[in-house]
């Protein structure tokens, strides 16, 4: 059952992931592909709320960037994110969240960035292109292994974030936990 | 707070917010029904009116697609070597329509009448969704946006002190705990003013 502090804490979350949006792309020279810290903001909602406030956190990120606010990275909003290419990225942000939550507070009690890097690997990274991608190939029609390999460029940056995050969660869990198992 | 929003008076923004959302979501369903390019042009052509209708600006309109050029380009490319140029076409114009139209809804509908409709939606689901409880979550979260701005920007000054603005986990943890530590004091306030969360509050209205 959802208390006061679980909708002020999701709440919390929707505005750290619009705050996140402002936070200006970073382009790995060597790539040139931009990295976002939005991303990271998702592993952080689940791993820091848990599965089911960090998903809705991000549910209402989404519902605010569908009603007209610009917040997602680099001042896009609108319903007309969704229904680019791209649109299944957004959603599996919500299956992300979730997943990596999930796994963070199965691993709770002995919780160490390990743990917690292979929770925002498996949930930030591993699922939200098994659901980006396949998105990506279906809308635009063009074959798996394309879309698969037009992605692989972003995994890097992504890796970083993943490592970045759970220093970040290890480290909230020890100053202010916010799972209680 | 900046929205999308493009003031103007037109038939395309004073139809009702809801109405605007159904019309988007038939479209898309429709549209990736079609198979035949002259419909899919002739549907083009009227999203491309109705941005005239809505008197927005062609640079405006415009905008609305830039961003998502750049992976347009990719699939308009992707698909000239898989099957065809007709093909190719066809793919890239069932986007760029979708995106219009998704964006002459965002355009010319208010953000405060979206999130009114939103709610009065929601209300239709009160017996699953708790309204009230995402009134409060929406309201919450549009306010603490401009505060979290704050939060970082005093983190970043006292870290500059110590030389440690370039450290990104310096930034982050602060930020993040004074944040959590803001939510509890908040929901705290909230609590001890009576809004009782686990109360079901069947009006759709959050008490203050």
């Amino acid at each position: 059952m959802m208390n006061t502090k679980d909708i002020v804490y999701i709440a919390l979350f929707a505005a750290l992931m619009a705050g996140l949006g402002f936070v200006p792309a970073i382009t790995i020279p060597s790539i040139g592909v931009p990295v976002t810290a939005q991303s990271l903001g998702i592993m952080l909602a689940g791993g820091i709320l848990g599965a089911k406030r960090g998903a809705l956190s991000i549910v209402l990120f989404l519902v605010l960037v569908a009603v007209g606010l610009p917040l997602l990275a680099g001042g896009r909003g609108g319903l007309g994110v969704f229904s680019g290419a791209s649109g299944g990225f957004l959603l599996g942000w919500i299956a992300a969240a979730y997943a990596v939550g999930y796994i963070v507070e199965k691993y709770w009690n002995k919780l160490n960035i390990i743990s917690a890097a292979g929770a925002c690997i498996l949930g930030g990274v591993v699922l939200l292109y098994a659901i980006g991608i396949p998105w990506v190939t279906v809308a635009a029609s063009i074959p798996f292994m394309k879309a698969l390999m037009g992605s692989l460029a972003f995994i890097p940056g992504d890796l970083i974030k993943a490592v970045f995050a759970s220093a970040v969660i290890v480290a909230v869990k020890n100053q202010y936990p916010l799972i209680s198992k | 707070m900046i929205s999308l929003y493009y003031p103007a008076t037109s038939p395309v923004h004073k139809l009702a917010a809801g109405i605007k959302v159904l019309l988007l979501l038939i479209l898309g369903t429709v549209l990736f029904q079609v198979e035949q390019i002259e419909i899919l042009v002739g549907v083009a052509v009227l999203v491309v009116s109705l941005y005239g209708v809505a008197k927005i600006p062609f640079k405006l309109a415009f905008g609305q697609l830039r961003p998502a050029l750049y992976l347009l380009a990719i699939v308009f490319i992707a698909q000239i070597f898989i099957s065809d140029l007709e093909t190719a076409i066809f793919v890239v114009l069932r986007f760029a329509i979708l995106i219009l139209a998704a964006s002459l809804v965002t355009l010319t509908t208010m953000m405060s009448d979206m999130i009114a409709a939103l709610e009065k939606g929601l209300s239709l689901f009160q017996r699953w969704i708790p309204v009230a409880k995402v009134s409060l979550a929406l309201s919450l979260t549009i306010r603490f946006i401009p505060v979290i701005g704050v939060i970082t920007q005093e983190v970043r000054e006292a870290q500059r002190v110590r030389g440690m603005e370039r450290n990104l986990f310096a930034i982050f943890m602060p930020t993040i705990i004074r944040t959590l530590k803001m939510g509890t004091e908040i929901a705290e306030a909230l609590d001890a003013r009576s809004f009782d969360a686990e109360d079901e509050i069947s009006t759709g209205k959050s008490k203050k």
